[in-house]
């Protein structure tokens, strides 16, 4: 099977390293990892792991200290903005804090209409991106006639949440980081939006890394888990290698952590 | 943006501070409308002429119809006038001297005192211990005693201009009076004059036109190079960050106002305009706007919705000026407000030291401040040249920064009451 996947995103020896001489923190420590195209990653951790780090180097927003990351194969390059932005297109993420994600002085519309011209809609007439974003935004059951002229501070944090998937949806990227997308939002939101993640995937065939701390939420969702422990990963494999026979004992105290209904919860571990 | 100026305006500092500074807006700009004399125009052969109104006594003795009134008190408020209290103490202290017993002496009864004195006083006589300054106010109290009681009026003559002896034209007794109204030339001068003899209101209103231009452009320059260098060093970072904060570090070592005497000092006194002044108090105090603004921009950069904006493809320069820039910009409002009102204390410190705008073109409050200061207006208690500059100077920086501490609140929630 895997000889089949093409590798969507690589890396090998990825390090970080904050600050410098005795203050020096290891955020994220030769770090290995082949993505594979239409699959579902998850990377799970505690807090503190450096998974929101490792994200934040595999989109390009910080550099890494050491080690190459390639993308479809090849050594990505992000050396300038124009590349970036190229780069961009293909990597798109959710980030975990939805009413810090938006820039409050810019309404719903402006955000969805960057994403058609990231498209290259920019020449679009408008009625035509008028409808885009009313497909969008019906894909995520959002209606976009009430969203228009208003200011994403005004919506509730699962809706800004869906209007980011809708921003996906405009996008259409290879590759989707999902930065813990669903740790700030109350549970049955959290089902929806995971829904609707999943859907767009299958539409998409996109590349989705699910970056989570809920090891149920990993198996759930996932086709292969990366344990992260203290920046570096601990165990990797496809979900039911890794959850239903974990070898490494944080992998145990973390499913071990998984709250069930009906049980005691074990608290020796923590 | 319609919430916030409702919020702005229910800060009752604010309120306060923004009537302040409206009502002197307007009244600087309004008064010239009135009001068109030029406020350098010298009107006063003499130095710091007292507030009042100005009547011409040449008009008002030719004044068409005069009226004659019957006031009681008017004897006595002429003499009054002419002889005060301490006079009379002066003259009882001569009258002493001359040999009269204290008992006969009544410094109340106006008459008898005048005879005394008329009859004791000579100005050859040298009283051992007496200052010539003392000696000089006897003779002119002397003079001016001279016919006080007198009932007489005062002839009016003029030279014939053919056999040049005077005639008389017409006379003018103690009861007659001129309607103010009637008269041809009436100034008033409602702060007087300064020592070169300028009307102190209008120079001081044209002043505060100026100073208030000086701050406004020294604190936009200041805002602006504190801003670009912030957010520069601020989102940009790196060696861009280090090289802007070495040279921001330089200038905060350095204080501004120092800088600020030698680069006027350089410029030299013909080449320093009002506008000069304004660039050079612009440049010399923009450090603290950008090490403000600076971490500001750092604690920004690193934001999500940053980041959102770089994953939509955004330049540099629309996320600095869409993501960055209006989160800080009440921030930046305010250093504004507070870069202005310094700008006008700086141009004033400035003046006063004599390194302000070349003294020929335009007055400001620095400058006035300065004049009055050099002819000792404060010495010579001749407080309409300098009281008022103070005061203007006081309300226009207390009203900004009242307007800021407003803003602050609004802005800033832990400050609210």
């Amino acid at each position: 099977m895997a000889d089949e996947k093409k590798l969507c995103l690589s890396g090998s020896g990825i390090t970080k390293v904050f600050g410098i001489g005795r203050q020096k923190t290891v955020a994220v420590d030769h770090v290995d990892f082949n993505f594979y195209e239409g699959e579902i990653i998850s990377i799970v951790g505690e807090s503190g792991s450096g998974k929101t780090t490792l994200a934040k180097m595999l989109l390009g927003l910080i550099s890494s200290t050491e080690g190459d990351i390639y993308f479809l194969g090849q050594k990505r390059d992000i050396s300038s903005q124009k590349k970036k932005q190229e780069y961009w297109k293909n990597i798109q993420a959710i980030f975990q804090d939805p009413f810090s994600s938006y820039n409050i002085f810019n309404k719903i519309d402006s955000v969805l209409l960057d994403c058609i011209h990231m498209r290259g809609g920019r020449k679009l007439p408008y009625a035509k991106k008028v409808e885009l974003m009313s497909e969008a935004c019906s894909f995520v059951n959002l209606k976009f006639e009430e969203l228009t002229n208003k200011y994403p501070f005004e919506l509730s944090g699962g809706q800004m949440q869906r209007l980011m998937i809708a921003r996906i949806f405009l996008l259409k990227p290879k590759i989707l980081l999902a930065d813990e997308p669903t740790s700030m939002i109350d549970a049955c939101s959290r089902a929806t939006i995971l829904d609707m993640l999943m859907q767009l995937r299958d539409e998409t065939g996109m590349t989705l890394i699910f970056i989570t701390h809920d090891i149920g939420l990993a198996y759930f969702v996932s086709d292969s888990v990366y344990i992260m422990e203290h920046g570096k990963f601990v165990e990797s494999g496809t979900a039911d290698e890794v959850i239903l026979h974990p070898k490494e004992v944080y992998t145990q105290r973390l499913i071990n952590d998984v709250p069930k209904i009906y049980e005691e919860w074990d608290l020796s571990t923590v | 943006m319609k919430h916030i100026i409702r919020q702005v305006f229910h800060s009752g500092k604010f309120v306060v501070g923004f009537c302040i500074f409206v009502t002197i807006l307007l009244v600087v700009i309004i008064y010239p409308l009135f009001i068109t004399d030029s406020p350098l125009a010298i009107l006063g052969q003499g130095t710091f002429f007292p507030p009042g109104i100005y009547v011409s006594t040449f008009d008002s003795i030719n004044s068409p119809t005069t009226y004659t009134l019957d006031l009681n008190d008017a004897a006595a408020v002429r003499i009054a006038n002419k002889l005060s209290s301490d006079d009379r103490l002066a003259i009882k202290d001569w009258l002493l001297v001359a040999g009269i017993p204290e008992d006969q002496i009544d410094i109340t009864d106006t008459k008898k005192l005048l005879d005394q004195w008329s009859s004791n006083y000579d100005p050859k006589k040298n009283i051992p211990g007496m200052t010539n300054a003392k000696r000089n106010y006897f003779v002119r109290l002397d003079n001016s005693l001279k016919g006080l009681l007198s009932a007489e009026g005062a002839i009016i003559a003029t030279k014939n201009p053919e056999t040049g002896i005077l005639e008389q034209t017409g006379i003018v007794n103690q009861s007659d009076y001129v309607n103010i109204n009637q008269v041809a030339s009436v100034r008033w001068l409602p702060l007087g004059t300064d020592n070169f003899g300028r009307d102190v209101l209008n120079e001081l209103v044209k002043a505060t036109v100026v100073s208030l231009q000086i701050g406004f452009v020294a604190g936009i320059i200041a805002t602006l190079i504190g801003l670009t260098l912030g957010l520069l060093a601020g989102y940009i970072g790196g060696i861009a960050d280090d090289v802007i904060m070495f040279i921001t570090n330089l200038f905060t070592v350095i204080p501004s106002f120092v800088l600020l005497i030698l680069i006027s000092f350089s410029i030299g006194q013909e080449q320093r305009g009002a506008f000069t002044i304004a660039v050079v108090i612009g440049f010399t105090s923009w450090v603290w706007t950008a090490r403000a603004v600076r971490s500001q921009v750092v604690s920004l950069r690193n934001r999500d919705h940053v980041n959102l904006s770089k994953l939509s493809g955004h330049s540099i320069v629309h996320i600095i000026l869409t993501d960055i820039l209006p989160y800080i910009a009440s921030y930046v409002i305010m250093a504004l407000i507070l870069q202005i009102s310094s700008g006008i204390l700086a141009e004033a410190g400035l003046s006063i030291l004599g390194l302000g705008p070349r003294t020929t073109d335009v007055p400001t409050l620095g400058l006035m401040m300065n004049w009055a200061m050099i002819y000792q207006a404060q010495i010579l208690g001749k407080w309409w040249a300098y009281f008022p500059v103070l005061l203007t100077i006081a309300l226009i920086t207390f009203s900004m920064n009242l307007m800021n501490t407003g803003l602050d609140q609004v802005f800033n929630p832990a400050l609210r009451d």
